[in-house]
């Protein structure tokens, strides 16, 4: 199969001082595909996906985006204003704490307009019509529309950003713990929605997790994580079923059966 | 249409002392199209480690195991997804599924991600479901919640609903009343007479008489057991 990758990721590294923040990451990525990235705190995998998504800066290695127009590119060397086009298009980020995605003085449809008029929608109507065309999407009662976040359940505070992420129909999605911090019952419902989403977008999507029932459900294929060092991948159930090496093992049976 | 060749396995339990379990050893077998063939001997033989080496979701050590001419000891995890989405299907013993999707959806998936659109693969999973006497009242409820019996047939009903090339069934008849094993025994032979390969497990005897064409039996590469 001669596909382009969607990304391909080649010996990203990022140390802060003499820590090893992660080291020579590389994957490709190709078009439709969810790939999880496990590993406990201080792993290094929220590093490596801030690395990725151009947040942070990475010491070394490339991260090569087939883009829409140019063909694959290494977003690494894009000038800012490009990188944040990518940001604003094709990209999305969500990230654990929806504070951190949405603008919380602003309203629910405000949060999901705003990302369309950055890339030019500019007639009002057409906007709100498609906010509240995402909030159904995302399971928020359209009467929420005027309301601002702050009134929202964490919730439906992660779903709002999940619609304002998604309204420009992005390629990829990079998600940092989605389900985190959220009631079980909620995770539930979050990662059906989440599931649904990107299968009927045919999106590609990299989701950072220390949850591996998240990745189970979510996840095409999972990386393993620690010290900073890739230790394991291959496709979700393999690696959970028949971890190889001895971090996995451990990660895999320290899970409580329910 | 599934070829295994010389194929072995071990497990290392690395926080275990490093324990090596050898399991099997110089595996081989061939299933033609159109064929069934059980796995057969007792308990830890090896049988369910053979399916899951078939489905990609455990590693060969050595070997080759090849389906639908995919070497899944060397594929790319989205050439194996490739083909457990339209060629390789598998009615395993577990249900597992997200929370809040309906019996109805779970088993249309496998036709929706292969194309057919959303009308008709609701219509045939209906007709898949009513055909193994699922209750119509079940069909919206999430099968998370199911008893033993449902949830196996919420499985069989997914696997069978796509006309897959190629069948791992692990104990299709577990846990089902007279009526639904029946059922699910024609599934198998409408399965063959279309040209499935297929390969399972099967402890009711019975069933295994009925629809099998060939016996394997796992001992024979069990290792340390063989001799």
């Amino acid at each position: 199969m001669s596909v382009t990758p969607l990304l391909d990721v080649r010996g990203v590294t990022k140390h802060y001082g003499r820590h090893i923040g992660c080291k020579d990451v590389g994957f490709k990525l190709y078009p439709g595909e969810v790939m999880g990235i496990v590993g406990e705190s201080g792993s290094g995998k929220t590093t490596l996906l801030n690395c990725l998504a151009g947040h942070q800066a990475a010491d070394a290695g490339q991260v090569i985006f087939d883009t829409r127009v140019e063909g694959p590119r290494d977003t690494l060397l894009m000038s800012e204003p490009e990188r944040r086009m990518l940001g604003r298009t094709d990209w999305a980020f969500v990230h654990q704490h929806a504070r951190d995605g949405l603008r919380m003085g602003v309203s629910a449809g405000g949060n999901v307009g705003e990302r369309l008029m950055a890339v030019g929608a500019r007639h009002y109507g057409d906007i709100r019509e498609q906010a509240l065309d995402w909030l159904e999407r995302v399971e928020i009662d359209g009467a929420r529309v005027d309301d601002r976040p702050t009134t929202f359940s964490g919730g439906m505070q992660q779903r709002l950003q999940i619609a304002r992420n998604l309204v420009t129909g992005p390629r990829l999605v990079f998600m940092d713990e989605p389900t985190g911090g959220l009631d079980v019952s909620v995770q539930a419902r979050l990662l059906d929605l989440l599931r649904g989403l990107v299968r009927g977008m045919g999106l590609s999507a990299i989701v950072v997790t220390h949850d591996l029932a998240v990745v189970r459900l979510l996840a095409d294929r999972l990386m393993v994580m620690k010290d900073g060092h890739v230790v394991e991948t291959g496709l979700t159930d393999q690696v959970l079923d028949d971890p190889q090496h001895a971090y996995t093992q451990l990660l895999v049976s320290s899970v409580l059966q329910v | 249409m599934i070829e295994v060749s010389n194929i072995s396995k071990s497990f290392t339990l690395h926080n275990q002392g490093g324990a090596t379990i050898n399991v099997l050893e110089g595996c081989s077998f061939t299933v033609a199209a159109g064929e069934c063939v059980a796995l057969t001997g007792m308990s830890g033989a090896g049988k369910s480690t053979v399916m899951r080496m078939l489905y990609g979701n455990y590693l060969a050590d050595a070997g080759r195991i090849e389906v639908a001419a995919l070497n899944l000891v060397e594929a790319e995890p989205r050439e194996i997804l490739a083909l457990r989405k339209g060629t390789l299907g598998y009615v395993s013993q577990f249900l597992r599924v997200v929370p809040r999707v309906s019996t109805l959806d779970v088993v249309a998936e496998p036709l929706l991600v292969n194309g057919v659109a959303e009308d008709e693969a609701r219509d045939r999973a209906a007709q898949m479901l009513a055909r193994l006497n699922l209750p119509q009242a079940l069909w919206d409820l999430s099968p998370t919640t199911f008893s033993g019996g449902e949830q196996q047939r919420v499985n069989v009903a997914r696997g069978f609903v796509y006309d897959y090339p190629a069948l791992l069934l692990d104990e299709p008849t577990a846990s089902l009343d007279g009526q639904n094993r029946e059922v699910v025994l024609s599934l198998i032979e409408d399965a063959k007479s279309r040209g499935a390969a297929i390969v399972g497990i099967f402890h009711d005897d019975g069933a295994r008489a009925r629809v099998c064409d060939r016996e394997i039996d796992v001992t024979s590469f069990s290792v340390g057991r063989a001799a």
